[in-house]
């Protein structure tokens, strides 16, 4: 099976303390830690495991710059076999529809019977592998945490619905399916591992390669602009405790003894 | 000004909370609107439902299929193409469903999309402005978007208020008859209803609840020791099962389970709006963070910034010398 996993580079914000920058119009991004997006390495390892048992390939994919190069040789090192790299001027500031729109013009000129996203990355909008789906005319199934391989043209995977249950389905290949954190374990990637990808080929597509309509991606075409960020309103906001640790734990045993949560 | 859809999701013959918060978002679009509900399903239960948006909704459009019985949103995506007028704003609940169902139906619309919106801010002509949250709660952004030519817009379940009930006596249309045969390469198989677990923390009245911050499989011990000493259980939330450190029936949030306890303690859990969604009956939060920014605050009662690794073993050791000076 030919499985195709797009990932994303992010902020990783286990690491970093999100802060507006002086603008206010972005992050602050000097100094960020950037890691592969959360779900995308639970998708790399499932396309991995399924691999493992039916035979094919992995590559993994991505829309970015020259600096994504050490996500996808980060992947590359769990395992995959390729990785490709999108990355053009013309596509810059694309809304999700943009880069659905590039990555289907890349899916046409290669053969997958797969294709898997993480089911969001950090800016929680949870939509390319359902629009890229769309676009392909291809069955899209979301919040993905079993697959089974049925046979050459079927999978049954469930979906995660409401209150930990499951929905089971049958779909036909080649789909698109958007996968929940904790599907697997991803492995552990070392320096070893990255080392041994480092000198590796990774082609980089652009507008000409892809022969995309500049007309379709990038900021003019986007319907969807991000215009700031902002701090949220803190509503009410809870009650800082403030002194020593051990004023605090004072503070709070009376509280908990108040509200009932200590005899 | 543009036609405005609420998709109304529902499960036997009930409405989903979903259905009276769509047409508080539709008012903020456009506050002379009256948003029409439209429905997919099959029998009495889609009747039921949709006589009960009759005092919420002015027009009400079903869409009654027996393909439609169970919500597929590969389906329901082909039903909707058919029934919705061109360029039309579309208001979908952001939960497992519209998920599934919104990203794709977009593009069929050629239309433009917008997920997750917890505000709507204002509308000038064709040009929207939302507000959506990114980096999982910890900064909100405002997004522009072009409906010219139509939308579909996630809303978060929860984030609008639903407006006073005015008694709207709304006209069931049935739609059914502008759908032709469905076809899809997905088929719904059956429903697995969650395991409920050795421990039922839906009815325990103290959480320790722990999150990401707990970092380590062998740190859950800091807070059962805690939950313990006290006669409190353990919970977490959702990035504790995916490291697989909690069994899935110890997680809360809208894909695990809702609480509904008298005291929370969230250990090292940032907030997300899916995990705050579990939490019911309005307890005396307690969030112990090292991240002052963490979103968690915002809703807490009494916020603690400290390193919960090393706060909670104090804490942990202080109560106990408190029940023995007693004794």
């Amino acid at each position: 099976m030919e499985i195709l996993v797009c990932i994303k580079r992010v902020p990783d914000t286990s690491e970093n303390e999100i802060e507006l920058n002086s603008n206010g119009n972005d992050i602050e991004r000097d100094d960020l830690v950037y890691s592969v997006n959360e779900a995308d390495n639970y998708a790399v390892e499932e396309a991995l495991q399924i691999v493992a048992r039916e035979g094919g390939n992995v590559t993994v994919v991505t829309v970015g710059s020259d600096e994504d190069d050490e996500s996808l040789r980060r992947e590359m090192a769990m395992g995959a076999n390729r990785g490709v790299l999108i990355s053009d001027e013309a596509f810059s500031s694309s809304d999700g529809k943009g880069i659905a729109t590039i990555l289907k013009a890349y899916v046409q000129q290669e053969h997958y019977d797969l294709i898997l996203t993480g089911v969001q990355a950090e800016d929680s909008a949870a939509q390319i592998g359902g629009m890229l789906a769309a676009m392909l005319d291809y069955p899209f199934a979301a919040l993905v945490n079993s697959i089974q391989v049925m046979d050459a043209r079927k999978l049954k995977i469930t979906r995660e619905i409401e209150g930990g249950s499951k929905e089971v389905n049958e779909i036909e290949l080649p789909c698109v399916l958007s996968i929940q954190t904790g599907i697997n374990e991803p492995r552990y990637v070392g320096m070893k591992g990255i080392r041994q990808v480092a000198s590796l080929n990774i082609p980089t597509l652009g507008l000409s390669e892809l022969r995309v309509d500049a007309s379709a991606v990038g900021e003019f075409a986007a319907r969807v602009k991000r215009e700031d960020y902002f701090v949220p309103a803190m509503g009410e906001g809870a009650e800082i405790l403030q002194g020593s640790r051990e004023v605090i734990i004072e503070k709070l045993i009376e509280l908990m003894r108040a509200k009932g949560a200590l005899k | 000004m543009t036609r405005i859809f609420a998709y109304i999701v529902h499960k036997a013959g009930v409405a989903d909370d979903s259905a009276a918060e769509l047409v508080a978002a539709a008012k903020m679009i456009d506050d002379a609107a009256s948003p029409t509900a439209i429905l997919t399903g099959y029998g009495t239960e889609l009747d039921t439902v949709c006589g009960s948006l009759r005092d919420t909704y002015a027009e009400i459009w079903k869409v009654a299929k027996e393909d439609l019985a169970y919500p597929n949103a590969e389906l329901v995506r082909k039903a909707l193409l058919e029934v919705l007028p061109q360029g039309c704003i579309l208001l979908v609940p952001h939960n497992h469903f519209g998920i599934d169902l919104s990203p794709g139906l977009s593009i069929k619309m050629n239309a433009a999309f917008v997920s997750d919106v917890v505000n709507i801010e204002s509308i000038k002509g064709a040009n929207l402005k939302l507000v959506r949250q990114e980096f999982g709660g910890q900064l909100s952004a405002h997004v522009r978007c072009d409906v010219s030519s139509g939308a579909v817009l996630n809303t978060r379940p929860g984030a609008f208020k639903p407006l006073e009930g005015s008694a709207l006596n709304g006209l069931v249309l049935d739609k059914s008859p502008l759908v032709g045969a469905l076809t899809t390469k997905r088929h719904f198989v059956e429903t697995i209803v969650a395991d409920a677990g050795g421990v039922d923390i839906s009815k325990e009245p103290v959480l320790v609840s722990i999150g990401r911050g707990i970092q380590e499989r062998d740190n859950v011990a800091i807070a059962q020791e805690l939950a313990d000493t006290i006669g409190a259980v353990v919970s977490c939330s959702r990035p504790v099962v995916d490291a697989k450190w909690l069994e899935k029936s110890r997680q809360v949030g809208t894909s695990g389970k809702t609480v509904k306890p008298k005291v929370y303690l969230a250990c090292g859990i940032s907030g997300s709006f899916q995990h705050l969604a579990g939490i019911k009956g309005n307890p005396f939060l307690v969030a112990i963070n090292k991240n002052p920014k963490a979103p968690i605050f915002q809703v807490a009662d009494v916020g603690i910034v400290d390193d919960l690794l090393e706060f909670l073993p104090e804490l942990t050791n202080r109560i106990r010398e408190s029940v023995l000076s007693k004794r």
